[in-house]
């Protein structure tokens, strides 16, 4: 009985405060919000990528070969963002590659994620064994510059859309082990997991559910952020002809060959950075929102 | 002071080990036959095979192998470029220079703009200037760079054509390598017109190169100056009837650019990492390019000898920042 009562009591009450708490001063921060909005009408678009797109990403139409925007003179109504340089529309490249870059992100960031947060976990709780070989091996991931640690990856599995994931993966990976050890480290210390453990929980049970629970908020955080540079390492290794493949849709990859027409098709150059500048940004502010509501500590800073 | 330090350089060795250890596996993690992935056809005949793994030092058992390259790499030597057979230490230093003229001129950009501009947007607090300077640094953080760089050479190189496209200095000069930065051999050769190609060809790159670090200063520059603002001595020197350009230059200012030099030189990775996209981007002949080209090209010694030595580098360097913070804030020092 006693066992019980100790675990309920520690977490439940928590919980629906917080949850109020968070959306008091999220709402009250406008930029934040109208990012949320913008980032669920992203999602949206790639969620149904295949009914909003007025083409096939990939069918080339021949006789529409760089057709600028349709508000330019020589522009047409059937291809709205126009077309780049096989003919292909512009806008429904754009809507598929919404799908990639937002199934980049958040596959990497589950990647670096849940193996971060475990690692994390069993660095602080296995102090002894495991925190010295963790955290140095950390240090060796963080030695290298992300895009750098990124490269490095793909140069040994390839290019590709899945290796683009497992780099990117890689890369995020010291963040999290880093921020799950010190908040674990600080809940260690609190009366609430001294009960818990007097009251016979096991390590596990410590680890995930009550110590985690607690260590929620700046992993939340740093997976909003982590979403968003995915989404720019992975286009800029898109663009460099090392993650996902020219002929697929990927944001990144549309730029490899833009370069050539930036003085016959300004379009073909801009829309797709636009796309990433858009996404990146939103994901950007909606992060700073929750950082904000969520951490009162970081409140004064930025 | 002299504990601390060794304490702090000791902490960096065994990173530096894991460094190396990667760098070797690195080959060793490739899929299928390295010899067969680096040489292709060629490496069929089995008599060439067998030459080649002896030559790459693959014959051998894995610790003797990693031995081997650690003596090597110690005396300086990474191997030997597949495809031009030059030494990989050498190409490396052959290409520094640019990287390291880039990066500076990158810098340079970011703190003559992100430093006033974070104290504007301290000082106007919730004003228009602030909004306006945050957005801005929210943007240039969100961007990416090698789109940015597109627009920029679309811009002021295709329609204004006010700067050249890509390299370091025009065709028709060619100026003696003295100490491999462009802009000072330039200057050696007395030659106006080169100076003022290499600043051309150095403009743009720098501008794409500097821009998130610009963010990351406006930003930090404003929290710090915030930060500072609010403390007691700032008020007792209004007090006191000092002129509020005397207190913010010589009061606040000096304080709050502890944290923004820290993290100045915590941005020696990011502009290593926006080196590589910049400089493919401008065919800019520095390492960053001489990597991703090495990559496409499968030449592997090359990746490994340039990832290790640019980790090398970014160990040097934030080392570099935490010993020099350790001596101008003593609380550090003391710390654990």
């Amino acid at each position: 009985m006693a066992e019980l009562q100790f675990t309920s009591v520690a977490v439940k009450p928590a919980s629906f405060p917080i949850v109020r708490d968070f959306w008091k001063h999220f709402s009250k921060n406008r930029g934040a919000v109208c990012a949320g909005i913008l980032l669920l009408a992203v999602l949206s678009i790639a969620v149904f990528a295949p009914w909003l797109a007025p083409y096939d990403p990939s069918a080339q139409y021949h006789d529409a070969v760089k057709i600028p925007p349709a508000w330019q003179h020589s522009g047409s109504a059937h291809f709205l963002l126009g077309t780049d340089e096989v003919g292909r529309d512009i806008l429904s490249r754009l809507i598929f590659g919404a799908r990639i870059s937002l199934m980049i992100g958040g596959v990497s960031v589950l990647l670096s994620l849940v193996p971060g947060v475990v690692l994390g976990l069993m660095a602080a709780f296995y102090a002894k064994w495991c925190d010295g070989p963790i955290m140095r091996a950390m240090d060796v991931l963080q030695a290298l510059p992300s895009l750098l640690l990124a490269v490095a990856v793909v140069a040994v599995l390839g290019p590709g859309l899945v290796n683009t994931m497992v780099a990117i993966g890689v890369v995020g990976l010291p963040g999290y082990v880093r921020l799950t050890r010190a908040a674990a480290l600080g809940e260690l210390q609190k009366d609430y997991v001294m009960a818990s453990r007097v009251a016979g929980a096991g390590s596990l049970r410590l680890m995930f559910s009550q110590i985690l629970p607690n260590c929620a908020a700046p992993l939340i955080v740093q997976g909003t952020l982590g979403f968003s540079t995915a989404i720019l390492d992975a286009a800029a290794l898109g663009f460099l002809g090392l993650g996902v493949q020219p002929p697929r849709a990927e944001w990144g990859a549309m730029l490899a060959s833009a370069r050539d027409y930036i003085n016959s098709a300004w379009w073909i150059v801009t829309m797709p950075g636009v796309a990433i500048l858009i996404s990146v940004l939103a994901i950007n502010l909606l992060g700073d929102g929750l950082r904000d509501a969520l951490d009162p500590k970081l409140k004064r800073m930025a | 002071m002299l504990k601390f330090f060794l304490r702090r350089i000791g902490m960096v060795v065994p990173t530096f080990i894991g460094i190396t250890l990667l760098v070797f596996a690195l080959i060793h993690m490739i899929p299928g036959d390295p010899v067969e992935v680096m040489m292709g056809e060629r490496a069929l005949d089995p008599q060439a095979h067998t030459a080649a793994l002896h030559r790459l030092g693959l014959d051998l058992p894995l610790p003797e192998q990693y031995l081997h390259y650690m003596e090597h790499a110690v005396h300086g030597d990474l191997g030997m470029s597949l495809v031009t057979n030059m030494s990989v230490t050498g190409d490396f230093f052959a290409r520094f220079p640019a990287t390291v003229e880039l990066s500076l001129c990158a810098l340079l950009f970011a703190m003559i703009i992100g430093v006033p501009a974070g104290i504007a947007a301290a000082l106007k607090r919730g004003s228009a200037v602030d909004h306006t300077v945050m957005g801005a640094a929210l943007t240039g953080y969100s961007m990416p760079i090698f789109w940015w760089g597109l627009i920029l050479i679309m811009v002021f190189s295709g329609w204004l054509h006010w700067t050249p496209v890509s390299g370091r200095i025009g065709i028709d000069f060619d100026e003696p390598v003295v100490t491999g930065f462009m802009l000072v051999d330039a200057l050696l050769s007395r030659d106006p017109g080169a100076f003022g190609s290499a600043v051309a060809h150095l403009i743009l790159p720098a501008v794409v190169l500097g821009t998130i670090p610009l963010a990351v200063i406006a930003r930090m520059t404003r929290s710090a100056m915030l930060e500072v603002l609010r403390e007691d001595y700032i008020r007792s020197a209004r007090a006191k009837g000092l002129s509020p350009a005397r207190v913010i230059v010589a009061h606040a200012l000096r304080n709050a650019l502890i944290p923004v030099v820290t993290v100045v030189g915590l941005q020696v990775g990011t502009l290593l990492a926006g080196a590589v996209l910049t400089e493919t981007l401008f065919s800019w002949p520095g390492v960053g390019k001489w990597l991703i080209d090495a990559i496409s090209r499968r030449d592997y010694p090359v990746v490994q000898g340039g990832i290790l030595l640019i980790a090398s580098l970014v160990i040097a360097v934030n080392l570099l920042v935490d010993l020099l913070y350790g001596v101008l804030n003593p609380r550090i020092r003391h710390t654990r």
